[in-house]
């Protein structure tokens, strides 16, 4: 039935690894992550997973080691937070061409500068086209929920890509809060071995993994990896649907909170999901009707079922707590507007904030504020400003 | 819709008000509720005034900000009244506990105002008699589980013996005192 525990977002994250138990964890200390490492390097020390943890010099190292590991046949993991996820740079675009599923815990936070080392989404959201999976948790549990599944997904013949797991920097990284943990000898028989096809300490069949691939081949290796991305959709799904028969607890692509017969909607990601259910409960109180849609896959992006989900609003507010600086709306809210015109579905008004950024914290109050200019929007018809700073001090 | 009893901790960088949330927070899960602990997120520096909540609750907790409008305030320094405003959106029919020498009336002054319940400890002296050192945090909990009355005076020491034999398993001596401090602190506390 589960272990009814309590602990952090990070301290969820480094469990979540040592029932994995990784052949390989290669991660260097950066606020808010850095619990994670250090959580897990104590179960190194104690001996109770047999990982080989490599305590790199910089982030860059991290992933170059995680990718080599990865290469090599061996399951690798790590855990970062804003520049240290930006110093990887590089190196996530090598570990999805190349096809390696290995997993990163984002905690996120900021990118500098200024520098800054609370909670946004930049770093993940600056992560979005390198060609990660990337899941998004609301509370610790989701976390260590997404991090379970993490590996059968990118590991998955059809996928074979990296798989980035995001729960929000402090908020619920260092939060202690309600959990419940699954047993050790589920989740062993739930992930599995690890036994990739092709892997270089395989002397059966050597392989080359980062080759030069010129213009002969190049393009076509972009479409596999775009196609990999597609499939990684059911994939998801049914990853999902297995846990949900271990667990009882059951995910899908995004949640849908108090939608049915909404008018007015808001669409955002982690933890402050949260504080908008506690919002949808107060006013649904009040006879209005308002809903929620948090995403919990980004990437790949599920705009058909997105787009069906919306459809039913007249008003719609999709929240991002990092700016594109396009001088037009956030990422999320690109990727929604985007999905929502090509499905040839025009009919909700759809505004965009920007909200939280650098660990400005988001009050029941900010999101009710919202609220009323959707139902009122919903009322009239009428938008007085698409792109906004929510709660923003002028 | 679901009564959250929330608790705003004021204390200065290295005097545990930390540890005690996180305290608070372990005793209430193991009495069977839904808990929230977390500190303000930010540099920490010894001396510094610090922030730290607790939310404690029968049914699972959603939001995910800090808390405004507090049940009950804990100040762990009363060097914090004169410079913090503690009493900021407290509410009236909760309580401030305070770790002070003083009676609760002679404060008032320094509350603005605040017609709630103000209830005093005399952490260090209990500290100082029970630990022989100056540790605030252990007689603020005690004295904040019996103003709060989120639990069992006595399933709230069973629980703490056990916690205490955990966290202190290096060093068993100071388990004693430490019961010793919170219990004091349970039958000291003023203004009730």
């Amino acid at each position: 039935m589960g272990i009814r525990e309590r602990m952090s977002g990070n301290e969820a994250i480094a469990v979540a690894m040592k029932q994995i138990n990784p052949d390989v964890v290669a991660a260097f200390p950066i606020t808010p992550s850095t619990e994670v490492p250090q959580y897990f390097s104590t179960f190194v020390a104690n001996g109770t997973v047999d990982t080989e943890f490599v305590p790199v010099e910089s982030e860059h190292s991290a992933m170059s080691a995680c990718i080599g590991a990865q290469a090599a046949g061996a399951r690798a993991m790590t855990a970062t937070s804003a520049n240290g996820l930006a110093l990887m740079w590089e190196l996530l675009y090598i570990a999805s061409g190349s096809r390696l599923p290995v997993v990163l815990a984002c905690i996120n936070r900021a990118l500098s500068g200024p520098i800054n080392i609370n909670n946004d989404h930049s770093d993940s959201m600056g992560a979005r086209d390198s060609g990660w999976i990337q899941l998004y948790s609301e509370t610790n549990q989701e976390a260590y929920d997404n991090m379970l599944m993490a590996h059968r997904i990118g590991e998955h013949k059809d996928v074979l890509l990296p798989v980035m797991v995001c729960q929000d920097g402090f908020i619920t990284s260092h939060a202690i809060e309600n959990i419940e943990l699954l047993e050790d000898d589920k989740i062993k028989g739930f992930i599995g071995e690890y036994k990739p096809e092709d892997y270089l300490l395989n002397r059966e069949n050597p392989i080359s993994v980062g080759p030069l691939d010129f213009i002969p081949h190049y393009f076509e290796h972009k479409m596999q990896q775009s196609l990999a991305m597609k499939n990684a959709k059911d994939v998801i799904l049914q990853v999902t649907e297995e846990f949900a028969e271990i667990t009882g607890r059951s995910y899908g692509l995004f949640e849908e909170y108090m939608t049915e017969d909404a008018e007015a909607a808001i669409v955002l990601l982690n933890s402050t999901a949260g504080t908008a259910k506690y919002v949808v409960d107060a006013l649904r109180k009040q006879g209005k009707k308002v809903g929620l849609i948090k995403p919990r896959v980004y990437r790949p992006f599920p705009v058909d079922e997105i787009a069906q989900a919306l459809s039913k609003f007249k008003s719609i507010a999709v929240m991002d707590k990092a700016d594109s600086f396009n001088a037009a709306g956030g990422p999320l809210f690109t990727d929604v507007t985007s999905a929502m015109f090509i499905k040839g579905i025009c009919e909700p008004k759809v505004i965009n904030y920007i909200y939280g950024l650098g660990g400005r914290d988001v009050k029941a109050d900010d999101i009710e504020s919202v609220f009323e200019n959707l139902l009122d929007i919903a009322k009239t018809g009428k938008v007085d400003s698409v792109f906004n700073y929510l709660g923003v001090r002028e | 819709m679901v009564k959250v009893t929330e608790i705003r901790w004021h204390g200065r960088g290295g005097q545990g008000a930390k540890t005690a949330m996180l305290l608070l927070a372990d005793v209430a899960f193991n009495t069977g509720k839904y808990i929230q602990g977390f500190p303000e997120y930010g540099p920490e520096r010894m001396g510094a005034p610090i922030v730290a909540y607790n939310r404690i609750s029968d049914e699972r907790i959603t939001v995910h900000s800090a808390i405004y409008e507090p049940d009950y305030v804990v100040v762990v320094d009363d060097t914090l009244l004169e410079s913090v405003d503690v009493t900021a959106g407290l509410s009236e029919e909760g309580a401030i506990v305070i770790n002070t020498v003083k009676e609760p009336g002679e404060l008032r002054d320094l509350l603005k105002g605040y017609k709630g319940k103000v209830c005093t400890i005399d952490a260090r002296t209990i500290s100082v008699d029970c630990l022989g050192k100056y540790f605030p945090n252990v007689p603020m909990l005690g004295a904040i589980v019996k103003v709060t009355g989120i639990m069992d005076d006595k399933a709230f020491l069973d629980d703490m013996v056990e916690s205490f034999k955990h966290k202190f398993s290096h060093k068993p001596e100071v388990i004693d005192g430490n019961i010793k401090a919170l219990e004091r602190s349970m039958q000291e506390v003023k203004g009730l």
